[in-house]
């Protein structure tokens, strides 16, 4: 078209100019940054082409090669470059803005903000929603979520603290203990001053001090038969780092009922263990393990030790489990069980397979009467551990 | 010869060892090598009749043995066989 084009200087203007001119109409504003900013904030009327882009979408975007142009991107080098490949293709009244989007704003022009999110919220997601995999789709869904998780200990505290950071819109803790000094070493949510504080209150109150957008639902309790359903119902995950085998077992049994994954880890001296049960997606607690051990071969974390960062890896990588989970992003570990050995920091993945003679999501669970559902066995009893 | 990866809860059991060698053409061999070896593990794997305790779970590498053929899974040379033990901490 015109050669010499390309190697005269792009027209740039200043933001307040380009205002004057999109209010004045007949301009074809165009946003050149990728999807996650244009998303985030963008100016009214903007159409979005991303640089690497530009070749295929311009020409719908911009029917009209004499038609004045605007180009704005986030700090005017991108939309610069971008007006000068237009003109290379041969449009005649292309401008950059100077500064870009950056510019434009802090000279107190408007610009459309997704909904959904306060200023303070973008900005203190916005590692989150810079990723293209999170956005602010992702983060608003975390936002909406809420997550229980049983147990606020050596699992549960460093789950929470991160599901808490990411903002995880609602946290609710199931546990009746208090803090006790041997906790500390692990249970990082906690602190020496909360010492005889119960842990639910401990860590609502690290929880509020971290992210003011996270509610935080304390269940005071233990689970039991009774209680369970009306516990989780509320809730869209639920993260097991319970303590013995009875919880596990009726948590199981009453999530497959209702239809709650469950992001299940367990920890032992070095050796950590998680999987995440989808009901029937997937396999359940009970196709892994269909009855528990004797007590001599499941011993608690209080008779036999474990290491503190090894409950902390764990916890943050059911953290990450539930994120993707609530994000709808990944591949969660669904028939996976991941294996995390410490002492010779060695992670193993194992498969796991739906067992259709499961009690509870195998091919006969279906048969259960109405009746029955709700019924749970006595875990106390049943399980030795 | 394959690799048994021995759990915590049995290390007691095979002198502090997190690994073992042991011989044996399928699993139910190589587990019986093992629990020559080191017998107090017996107990803790098999039942009286000599089946496999429900609660041990064994993996052929990534694969549960029970959707293979149980104990008659063959084990090849350099095959690692993973005895999983339930863990309830927390």
């Amino acid at each position: 078209m015109a050669p010499e084009a390309t190697t005269q200087q792009v027209e740039e203007i200043e933001p307040f100019e380009a205002a004057q001119e999109i209010e004045g109409g007949d301009v074809v504003l165009i946003d050149t940054r990728e999807p996650h900013e244009f998303q985030e904030a963008r100016i009214e009327g903007g159409k979005l082409v991303p640089p690497g882009l530009l070749g295929e979408e311009i020409s719908a975007a911009a029917p009209d090669k004499s038609a004045r142009t605007i180009l704005y991107c986030r700090s005017g080098n991108r939309s610069y470059k971008a007006a000068e490949q237009m003109e290379a293709l041969g449009y005649t009244d292309v401008a950059s803005m100077a500064g870009g989007i950056l510019a434009w704003q802090e000279q107190g022009l408007p610009v459309v903000a997704t909904e959904g999110m306060t200023p303070e919220q973008r900005d203190r997601y916005s590692r989150h929603t810079l990723l293209p995999e999170v956005g602010v789709e992702g983060q608003l869904k975390m936002l909406n979520a809420k997550v229980l998780l049983l147990g606020a200990g050596g699992l549960g505290a460093p789950t929470a603290l991160y599901l808490a950071a990411a903002g995880i819109g609602t946290i609710g803790l199931v546990d009746d203990d208090v803090v006790d000094a041997s906790n500390l070493q692990r249970q990082v949510i906690h602190n020496t001053e909360r010492i005889g504080t119960p842990k639910t209150e401990s860590a609502r109150l690290t929880i509020e001090a971290l992210n003011p957008d996270v509610e935080v639902i304390e269940h005071r309790t233990r689970l039991n038969a009774e209680n369970i359903l009306e516990i989780i119902e509320p809730y869209d995950v639920i993260v097991d780092g319970a303590d013995n085998f009875p919880t596990r077992y009726l948590l199981n049994d009453a999530s497959v009922r209702l239809r709650k994954p469950v992001v299940s880890a367990s920890i032992l001296s070095f050796d950590g263990q998680i999987s995440t049960f989808v009901p029937y997606e997937g396999p359940c607690y009970r196709c892994l393990y269909p009855t528990p051990p004797p007590a001599e071969l499941a011993p608690s974390c209080s008779a036999n030790g474990v290491l503190g960062v090894m409950a902390g890896t764990m916890g943050t990588v059911q953290a990450n489990e539930v994120l993707k989970l609530v994000i709808g992003t990944g591949e969660p570990l669904i028939g996976r069980l991941l294996l995390y050995e410490a002492l010779g920091t060695r992670f193993t993945e194992l498969k796991v397979r739906r067992d259709p003679e499961c009690p509870i999501c195998g091919e006969k669970a279906a048969e259960i009467p109405e009746a029955e559902m709700g019924q749970f066995p006595d875990y106390e009893l049943f399980c030795a551990g | 010869m394959a690799t048994v990866r021995i759990p915590k809860v049995l290390q007691a059991h095979t002198g502090g060892q997190a690994e073992v060698e042991a011989g044996g053409s399928n699993v139910g061999e190589v587990l019986r090598a093992l629990t020559e070896a080191h017998p107090d593990t017996g107990a803790q794997l098999f039942g009286e009749e000599g089946d496999l305790n429900r609660y041990v779970n064994v993996y052929l590498n990534d694969e549960d043995v029970r959707v293979l053929d149980g104990l008659d899974t063959a084990v090849a040379e350099g095959d690692t066989v993973v005895i999983l033990p339930a863990m309830a901490g927390g």
